[in-house]
């Protein structure tokens, strides 16, 4: 892992929001249900990807539970959403409920170092998951007259909304104090705190950061889903998407989250239809390759390989 | 009070395997300091050997138990040699992180293959004297999970057996305690890691196995056993395989208490509650030492 910030990341950011500017208008030359539904989860995926990269690849935290975030936002919004507030609103106070708790259990949380905070946080995913299982067993489905209303254009846009605010999140965190203290304290907490830095107060703005965001993409995917079970968003299924995707492509990167989620979506549809779940094997090799070869994922794969190339027609480094 | 009674018997009996699950994790992490969150994904494995001896071969699961165990002894061996055998060349921080994420990375991809190869349905190994029970007054006692927790039992007693006599069990223990004093001495580090791991999966195998034969068993609970497993080796702390079977009881009956008394949906939840609980307050656990 590098430090952030630098003409790269301002390259790249510049790059994506150009690409999420472009995709503005797919609804108007291709409005085709499937492509828009695609590109939606894409989005979708980003901005989770995004959310888990602040807390873990910027701040060092590795959170398995990652997904009680991306629940409880989906919990708050769907509740207040049907119950009949705007939709926007809704999502905010998912995302607001969602830090809350983080803020919550912060403290106490974070008392745990490294790998017993990774299985600390996994197991407040399931408590939560196992909790909302029990107290919510039912499936969660709009009224009639909704459904007659649906239309995917607007979850469209905020989707692509919601994207655009996480890379400017992540953007503007690598070059501010605050992210500087954040990877401060990843490469070595202690020596932080030895400076001046306050590791917990660091540790809980990332992770009030990162759950917002998750919040607020759980609002995203209650607003999008017409049935879906409550505890659904709660499982673990979205913590591994989450990191899979940030690892593969490069944690604690601006650009690593967006790549590895394309790349995700793209495999995980493209095999899904004959191989189901098959992606996961793929992903789960390719993620212990990178995890043990190429900690910088992708990111650090194709620099390696342009530093090779430069090396070779005689630039210096 | 009965049925309270009955309960907390089902617990004890569930707690037998939960220790024996755990057993594995703990050795696994006691001496190489690497958190193999798989465990639950070789467990899973053990049980299919088990499975697939029983429905293609109509081998008694108990016998195949000859089987399964050296098997998931190899199985281990390779594991290491390929895998957590590089984890374990950094230092010791970065090894436990590597190791989480690599065993997420193995248990993700063991899943998916599971899936694949046996489909996702859920499988139990009925034999003929499935549905004995041996009864104690109003207490009914299944055989099989009787015998199952006698098994475990056994294993474990025969774990700590071997960690105790035999040269190279002090030589893993050796490593457990300080592996750099250990090199100091002579030992192969390498290869007590390597047995270490072998032996902690021939425990995951033997736990799948009865989880097999006494409950069900199929691709997706990995995770729950990994839990568990984990659950249990933070409440006992490491060092003491007795102790660690000790906590898988405990937690059996947590359980089943908690069960009776917040209804049965929310019996997972004590076990994950106890678990956090421990973490933060006592992080060495019942038996463990004082880092």
């Amino acid at each position: 892992m590098r430090s952030p910030g630098g003409n790269t990341e301002r390259a790249w950011t510049l790059g994506i929001l150009l690409a999420l500017g472009l995709l503005a208008f797919l609804p108007l030359l291709a409005p085709r249900d499937d492509v828009l539904n695609f590109v939606f989860l894409v989005l979708l995926s980003i901005t989770l990807a995004q959310s888990w990269n602040i807390i873990a690849g910027y701040a060092g935290q590795v959170n398995l539970g990652h997904a009680a975030f991306f629940g409880l936002g989906a919990l708050t919004a769907r509740t207040l959403w049907i119950a009949g507030t705007p939709v926007v609103v809704a999502m905010a106070a998912g995302a607001a409920v969602a830090t809350a708790f983080a803020l919550l259990i912060g403290a106490a949380a974070f008392r745990l170092r490294g790998a017993y905070f990774a299985i600390g946080t996994l197991a407040l995913g399931e408590i939560l998951r196992t909790t909302v299982g029990n107290a919510l067993p039912e499936i969660s489905t709009l009224p009639a007259a909704s459904i007659g209303a649906y239309r995917l254009a607007p979850r469209y846009y905020l989707a692509l909304a919601l994207a655009a605010l996480s890379v400017l999140a992540v953007a503007g965190l690598a070059r501010s104090r605050l992210g500087l203290g954040m990877v401060a304290v990843r490469e070595d907490a202690d020596a932080a705190e030895a400076t001046g830095v306050s590791a917990l107060a660091l540790k809980l703005r990332a992770l009030a950061l990162s759950t917002a965001l998750a919040g607020a993409a759980g609002g995203l995917f209650a607003y999008y889903h017409i049935s879906y079970y409550p505890a659904h968003p709660f499982g673990p299924g979205w913590t591994f998407d989450a990191l899979l995707m940030t690892f593969i492509g490069g944690v604690g990167t601006l650009q690593g989250p967006v790549l590895g989620a394309v790349l995700y979506v793209f495999l995980k549809e493209y095999l899904t239809v004959r191989w189901v779940d098959f992606h996961l094997l793929i992903f789960g090799v390719l993620f212990i390759a990178i995890v043990l070869i190429f900690p910088g994922g992708l990111v650090q794969a194709v620099e390696r390989a342009r530093g090779r190339i430069a090396r070779r027609s005689g630039a210096t480094t | 009070m009965t049925v309270l009674a009955q309960q907390i018997v089902l617990g004890l009996l569930l707690g037998g395997l939960y220790g024996l699950a755990a057993a594995g994790l703990s050795l696994v992490f006691g001496v190489l300091k690497v958190l193999n969150v798989a465990h639950g994904e070789l467990i899973m494995l053990g049980g299919y050997g088990a499975y697939w001896l029983f429905a293609l071969l109509g081998l008694d699961p108990f016998a195949s138990l000859l089987l399964v165990i050296p098997g998931s002894l190899l199985l281990g061996a390779l594991l290491f040699l390929v895998l957590f055998g590089f984890v374990v060349r950094a230092p010791e921080e970065t090894r436990i992180k590597n190791s989480l994420l690599v065993g997420f990375g193995l248990a993700l991809a063991l899943h998916a293959l599971a899936v694949r190869l046996f489909t996702a349905d859920d499988r139990s190994i009925s034999t003929g004297y499935g549905g004995a029970v041996i009864t104690v007054g109003p207490i009914a006692i299944p055989v099989i999970r009787l015998a199952s927790l006698l098994v475990a039992l056994a294993l474990i007693a025969g774990l700590h057996l071997l960690l105790a006599r035999w040269r190279w069990g002090k030589a893993i223990r050796a490593t457990a305690e300080d592996w750099q004093a250990a090199l100091l001495t002579g030992i192969d580090i390498r290869r007590a890691y390597l047995l270490a791991f072998a032996l902690g999966t021939a425990l995951a195998g033997a736990a799948g196995t009865l989880v097999s034969v006494g409950y069900s068993i199929s691709p997706s609970i990995g995770l729950e056993w990994t839990l568990k497993a984990l659950i249990v080796v933070v409440l006992a702390g490491l060092g003491s395989m007795l102790g660690t079977f000790a906590a898988g009881l405990f937690v059996g009956v947590a359980e089943a208490l908690s069960a009776a008394a917040f209804g049965g949906p929310y019996r997972e939840v004590i076990g994950l509650v106890i678990f956090l609980v421990v973490l933060v307050l006592r992080p060495q656990g019942m038996f463990g030492r004082a880092r």
